[in-house]
């Protein structure tokens, strides 16, 4: 894929980068972890609603399994990781595996249609995660030796390498022939087969590209978390979180999962303070408001106020 | 191999109450044609208003049926009307994808309103009759999950014999196989969509009622009993309610199975296995027309 980016998303693309290189020098300058962890969920959050968008947004295909790939990342990277394996190896592998599984069960799982393929990879989410969490029930630790050498940069860097990664392969996919071919195929199946476009073929690809995405943040969350449960990474937030920030934000645009992300993750903090899992009634009303009303997240009402307020006939995008 | 039978015989007692979950469901789906993946918050609620009903006023969570269904019956009429009345208007791809949508935002509050009000602990109803046990052989039947099976078996024919006889009943059927052809004959499909989704939501909170009294609930239940109705509806497929019961049955005596086979924490996974493998090789369900 040549790294083309289409005028319409150049100017976002530039943006959320320049915003990703002002936040490089962020650990140099802040001495307190908790704002490096911040930021590095936020990183982690725009990664994974990024990689749902390809899917979701671009191809059409809502995947409530997506946190099975982040979870199949996951599990490699930490084997592989505390293995021995050099960590940005370990991620790759973890990305590949999980781009692998996808492939396997794509073909069986595209033969379902719209919200039959939603509750079919939601099912194949629980059935893997169960199965994990059976399997692998013990704590997952890191050794005493390397929490010693842990060092909070340098998963910072990790993870806004990866969020830019991220964002720019959805920009390069956008206006590319790959990308017009999947958004024909989430408008209509049928007419996009018609017209030439080999939507299975496609749709394996899209599913590709994102489920490798959510396994390399997997990743990166094993390479992060001292502690944790194998099976945490596959429980269906990690999904329900990603399909919350990218519709909130705006489904199928570059710019709408990384805001649905800021946002989501800074409301989240301030609101778990004072209330646990508040956020999710906030979120959810908001989410229901947002597929009934404006379908197109907070990307189509800010572009509806801007041109109620510049009062000129509207350019179609 | 009594140990085997007392599996299934518990298995049999859970899954009449996955075939009352799928009930609602299913004439949910089959009627509106819009997919309520909330359903399992709304069985949770109906849990929660019986366990309330108990602890406040102490009343028997069979007799709170009697509130619990109807207070259901008039949740489901203002959720249809706030909600998915909108959705219905869409076309039907658009509306089973914004209905999955819109299940899920509510869901999600649902699922938080509960932590928010009651905490996230797990409860259950205790009953004085509650530890009672009919001995039949070898097999030891709890009462009150018997009592819940029958419970559940007799509201599964009276939807039955609603949907079969009942003037309201005969329209909502009529808008299920083509609503269409039903509003040209004069029907108001509209009410007949509200009445699907208000019934369904009824069974939805009896179901969560006879949940609270043998099982137990808590608010992140949702998930669990929205896949295993969905397990249900995609095995029998739409249109029969005794046909969603027999599935419920079978959904429960296969996970006892598995348990006994592979081990107690793989019961969750037989179901989504077949849920997955029926849905790919025939989408429409094998008892579907």
């Amino acid at each position: 894929m040549s790294l083309r980016i289409a005028a319409s998303e150049r100017a976002w693309t530039l943006a959320i980068l320049a915003g990703f290189a002002a936040l490089a020098p962020l650990p140099l300058l802040v001495r307190r972890d908790d704002v490096l962890n911040f930021v590095l969920l936020v990183l982690l959050s725009i990664t994974m609603a990024q990689s749902w968008n390809i899917i979701a947004g671009y191809a059409g295909q809502v995947n409530l399994g997506h946190a099975a790939f982040f979870g199949l990342g996951a599990l490699t990277a930490r084997t592989l990781w505390i293995g021995g394996a050099p960590v940005v190896l370990a991620m790759a592998a973890g990305a590949l595996v999980a781009t692998a599984f996808a492939l396997l069960i794509g073909a069986a799982a595209f033969r379902l249609r719209g919200a039959y393929f939603a509750i079919g990879t939601l099912a194949l989410g629980e059935i893997l995660r169960t199965t994990v969490g059976n399997v692998l029930p013990e704590i997952s630790t890191l050794p005493a030796a390397t929490i010693g050498a842990y060092r909070l940069s340098q998963r910072y860097y990790l993870a806004l390498a990866l969020a830019a990664l991220s964002v720019i392969a959805v920009a390069a996919l956008a206006g590319s022939r790959l990308g017009l071919g999947m958004q024909a195929i989430r408008e209509d199946e049928g007419a996009a087969e018609a017209s030439g476009v080999a939507a299975l073929s496609l749709k394996l690809r899209a599913l590709a590209l994102s489920t490798g995405l959510a396994g390399a943040a997997g990743g990166l969350f094993a390479y992060y978390h001292i502690s944790y449960y194998p099976s945490h990474p596959f429980a269906p937030h990690w999904t329900f979180e990603a399909l919350l920030m990218t519709f909130i934000g705006g489904v199928g645009t570059l710019q709408g999962p990384v805001l649905g992300a800021v946002l989501y993750v800074f409301l989240k903090e301030y609101l778990t303070v004072r209330w646990v899992d508040f956020h999710l009634l906030i979120f959810g009303v908001l989410f229901i408001a947002i597929v009934l009303i404006f379908p197109g997240g907070l990307v189509q009402a800010a572009e509806g106020a801007r041109r109620r307020l510049t009062r000129r006939p509207g350019r179609t995008t | 191999m009594s140990v085997l039978a007392q599996q299934i015989v518990l298995g049999l007692l859970i899954g009449g109450l996955y075939g009352l979950a799928a009930a609602g469901l299913s004439l949910v789906f089959g009627v509106l044609k819009v997919l309520d993946v909330a359903h399992g918050e709304l069985i949770m609620l109906g849990g929660y208003g019986a366990f309330w009903l108990f602890a406040l006023l102490g009343w028997d969570p069979f007799a709170s049926l009697l509130v619990v269904i109807p207070g259901s019956l008039l949740l489901g009429a203002v959720l249809y009307a706030v909600l998915f009345g909108f959705v219905v208007r869409a076309g039907e791809e658009a509306r089973i994808k914004n209905s999955l949508l819109v299940g899920f935002g509510l869901a999600l509050a649902l699922h938080a309103l509960a932590v928010r009000l009651w905490t996230a602990d797990d409860r259950s109803i205790t009953t004085s009759y509650g530890g009672a046990v009919l001995t039949v052989g070898d097999l030891s039947i709890p009462v009150i999950r018997l009592l819940s099976l029958l419970v559940a078996l007799a509201l599964i024919v009276s939807l039955h014999l609603l949907l079969a006889r009942w003037r309201w009943g005969k329209a909502i059927r009529a808008t299920a196989e083509d609503w269409q052809a039903a509003l040209l004959t004069g029907i108001d499909v509209r009410r007949a969509y509200l009445l699907a989704f208000a019934i369904g939501t009824a069974l939805a909170g009896a179901a969560g009622t006879l949940v609270s009294v043998g099982y137990s609930i808590s608010p992140s239940m949702g998930l669990e009993w929205t896949l295993k109705a969905l397990i249900v509806v995609v095995l029998a497929g739409l249109g029969s309610m005794l046909g969603t019961f027999v599935a419920g049955l079978f959904l429960g005596v296969a996970e006892a199975l598995s348990a006994a086979a592979f081990g107690g924490p793989y019961r969750e996974v037989v179901g989504l296995v077949i849920f997955v493998v029926v849905l790919v090789l025939r989408p429409r369900g094998l008892f579907g027309r």
